[in-house]
């Protein structure tokens, strides 16, 4: 637990987004402590704040790059790395849990190469633990997108991930 | 005049009384009563975080952190209770939970608060155990080296960066237990705009934050008999080097240094103030020859080397503004290459040169491109005032009872112009009694220019120099000379002439320069204290003038030919270049 770990995936903004950010950054520059209210939206925006928008941020509101990655990284709602092209939920809630949830968590990050809440280099795979997401007689659940996997087991990951090669 | 508002209360039974507004902290140790703290620093880091201070107000619901805390009418606060020094030992003892309790072999090993406040308050290193944080170390830059294994997440090197220099470099990332100090996108040092003052090293409690340390390289340079060695020292060194032994701040011991370095067995001792007054000389006609010809004003010194990299990274567009003139460091070992190699028939690849400076960025710029006068780097090792104290310590040395030594000739000779340049305002003043001089054709008694003196962070001056108006003006701490390039970027400056000094108060006050503990920079004014030491050797010296140095005009005369002839350009000016700044 040294170093945070930052996504390899090549940033992919838009210029319809730049330019939103952009419009948003020239409004904030005139307001004190527009620091969050910029990561919210940037966050909103992009899905994640990669180094490109971060800088993007500290240049528009005068501030040191490490001051928006310090906040960037302290509060939980924002995000370094991108959603991937298949989204992997893994569901912690409590019947989950205890049906072994986080064995399939632990198993999920050895095969992806990655831990929670980040996004395999390749820009495919990102992993997440969520909450109950409400169908408790099928523990332990896992999503792939909007696909739905119960009563899963270890064994049976390599052949939900097939699917998706 | 406004009346200032008394407020009285009682600390530890005693009266006080202090001005509204007044900390607790304060208040106590106008009493006589001192608190402990840790993460406190006067001006730049009063955050109340890591709870070293907390004292007892009757009334309060729990123990205050005193620093952040003001007083009250009535209050009565109690410093050393039983709770209160639990409560302290308590909180020492968790932030040594997870620090590397490495000490004997830590370059802070009895020079460090945390270590102080342990044996102070006798806590029990080991009371907890449970999870540590490790890191890898950062040695990636040839200045600073971060250990975060040692930090203790105070965020005094935060705040230094922030607020003396503007820079914010370095913050606090992650949250909780996975909170640590490091750069945007936790990135090496030297992937980051850090331009390595050494401000953050000279804050550090502790062993987090030191400078790479070149000492091996010293001393084997003197074991092999086929080099001949020279070291040299900054204006700055003779001014902290006592610190580390027992002297008091503001003691100039430069006799003693001296000897000590003889007797380590370098070739020659020689004196970076030396080239000080060559910078003049060079800094001072190219100054001249801008203002006559119409060239790039205000023309910006070019001394510091944390300044020039600030410079590279921020404001590209200001490089023409900055003298080409090599650093004093730079022009005395391109000196001792070129013209005194040639004069004893040395190959200067057969000589080492040490420098000693009172700063950390010299270990970058001794690597700088366009650096090498004679086809090898002008200065092959750069080590700090601390790293000088270490040698002498190592070499067994006993410091205190050193006779008092004077440099080598003729490399050694300088005027107290060149020893100026330790202080904040110090170049600007050596300039203007050489350009004065020299721009009236005779020689003035004017002599001690006091608009240019004092620690405040910027200066200006208007000095009348053979019949024009010359403007002038001094900064130290990046985040001052900040204001003054935002002016020029601006185009609202109509200066001639500015000097930066990266580091508050100027070299004395250097990221390499012995360190201090919180309690004496809280207290005392550190800076002025050493610059004090500098004016009083100028005033009483015979030889004030750079361009009375006889040496000066020797080397001119025999071998340079004039300022900014070609030859001293080739010898003793440089390059920029622009640097990204993400």
């Amino acid at each position: 637990m040294a170093r945070i770990k930052i996504s390899k995936v090549p940033f992919a903004g838009t210029p319809e987004q730049e330019k939103a950010l952009d419009a948003k950054l020239a409004e904030l520059k005139l307001v004190p402590g527009g620091l969050m209210p910029a990561l919210q939206f940037a966050q909103e925006l992009y899905g994640y704040l990669p180094i490109e928008v971060q800088t993007k941020i500290a240049e528009a509101l005068d501030v040191s790059l490490e001051e928006v990655f310090g906040v960037a990284t302290f509060y939980s709602q924002f995000t370094l790395s991108p959603r991937g092209k298949y989204q992997v939920s893994v569901c912690m809630g409590t019947a989950c849990y205890v049906k072994g949830a986080g064995d399939l968590v632990d198993a999920l990050k050895v095969k992806l190469g990655i831990e929670s809440g980040e996004c395999t280099d390749d820009g495919k795979f990102s992993l997440i633990e969520t909450r109950c997401i409400g169908c408790c007689g099928l523990a332990p659940v896992m999503t792939v997108n909007s696909n739905v996997y119960g009563k899963v087991t270890t064994n049976q990951l390599d052949g939900i991930m097939a699917e998706y090669k | 005049m406004e009346e200032i508002k008394m407020v009285n209360l009682k600390i530890n039974g005693q009266d006080v009384s202090v001005p509204a507004g007044t900390t607790i902290l304060d208040a106590a140790r106008k009493a006589g009563i001192k608190i402990p703290t840790l993460c406190y620093l006067r001006d730049i880091n009063a955050i109340g975080a890591c709870r070293v201070c907390v004292v007892e107000v009757k009334g309060a619901r729990s123990l205050v952190a005193s620093c952040v805390y003001p007083v009250s009418e009535g209050m009565e606060v109690t410093t050393n209770s039983q709770k209160v020094i639990e409560a302290r030992k308590t909180t020492v003892e968790l932030i040594l939970s997870d620090h590397d309790k490495n000490c004997l072999s830590c370059v802070r090993n009895q020079n460090c608060e945390l270590q102080r406040l342990s044996e102070e308050l006798g806590c029990d290193a080991k009371r907890f155990g449970g999870a540590v944080n490790t890191f890898d170390i950062d040695a990636t830059t040839p200045y600073i080296v971060r250990d975060n294994n040692k930090c203790i997440l105070c965020r005094r090197c935060v705040a230094a960066c922030k607020n003396y220099q503007g820079l914010a470099i370095i913050g606090t990332n992650s949250r909780g237990f996975a909170t640590h100090v490091g750069a945007a996108f936790d990135k090496d040092l030297a992937d980051v705009p850090c331009v390595g003052c050494g401000q953050c090293i000279n804050v550090c409690p502790v062993g987090a934050l030191h400078e790479k340390e070149e000492i091996d390289d010293v001393i084997a340079a003197l074991q092999d008999k086929s080099k001949y060695v020279i070291i040299a020292t900054a204006p700055s060194v003779r001014i902290g080097l006592g610190e580390e032994f027992g002297y008091p701040i503001g003691s100039n011991v430069e006799g003693k240094m001296v000897t000590a370095m003889r007797k380590m067995g370098f070739n020659a001792v020689f004196d970076v103030d030396f080239a000080a007054d060559l910078t003049i000389m060079e800094e001072g006609t190219e100054f001249i020859n801008r203002l006559n010809n119409g060239g790039t004003l205000p023309m910006l010194t070019s001394c510091s080397p944390a300044w020039i990299k600030y410079v590279e990274h921020n404001y590209p567009d200001l490089i023409p503004n900055l003298s080409s003139c090599k650093s004093p460091q730079q022009m005395f070992g391109a000196i001792c290459k070129t013209y005194y190699a040639e004069k004893l028939g040395i190959d200067p690849k057969d000589m080492v040169v040490v420098s000693v400076m009172p700063c950390t960025a010299k270990k970058f710029e001794k690597g700088r491109a366009n650096q090498s006068a004679a086809g090898v780097p002008d200065i092959d090792i750069a080590i700090t005032t601390r790293e000088l104290a270490k040698l002498i310590r190592r070499f067994g040395l006993i410091f205190n009872e050193l006779e008092e030594g004077k440099f080598d000739a003729p490399l050694g000779i300088s005027s107290t112009a060149g020893l100026l340049f330790g202080a904040t305002g110090g170049v600007m003043e050596a300039a203007l009694r050489t350009l004065a001089d020299v721009l009236e054709g005779k020689e003035l008694d004017k002599i001690e220019y006091t608009a240019v003196r004092g620690t405040q962070g910027i200066k200006e001056a208007v000095v009348n120099i053979a019949g024009k108006d010359v403007k002038v003006a001094v900064a130290s701490g990046l985040a001052n000379a900040k204001v003054l390039m935002d002016k020029i970027r601006a185009g609202e400056a109509d200066y001639h002439f500015i000097e930066i000094m990266s580091c508050p108060g100027g070299c004395v006050n250097g990221g390499g320069q012995p360190i201090k503990s919180a309690y004496e920079r809280n207290n005392l004014d550190i800076k002025a204290l050493r610059a004090g030491a500098i004016y009083a050797a100028d005033s009483k010296s015979e030889l004030r003038k750079s361009h009375k140095n006889p040496i000066i005009k020797e080397l001119y005369d025999n071998y340079l030919g004039e300022p900014n002839s070609h030859k001293a350009h080739k010898i003793l000016h440089t390059s920029y270049e622009a640097r990204k700044k993400y």
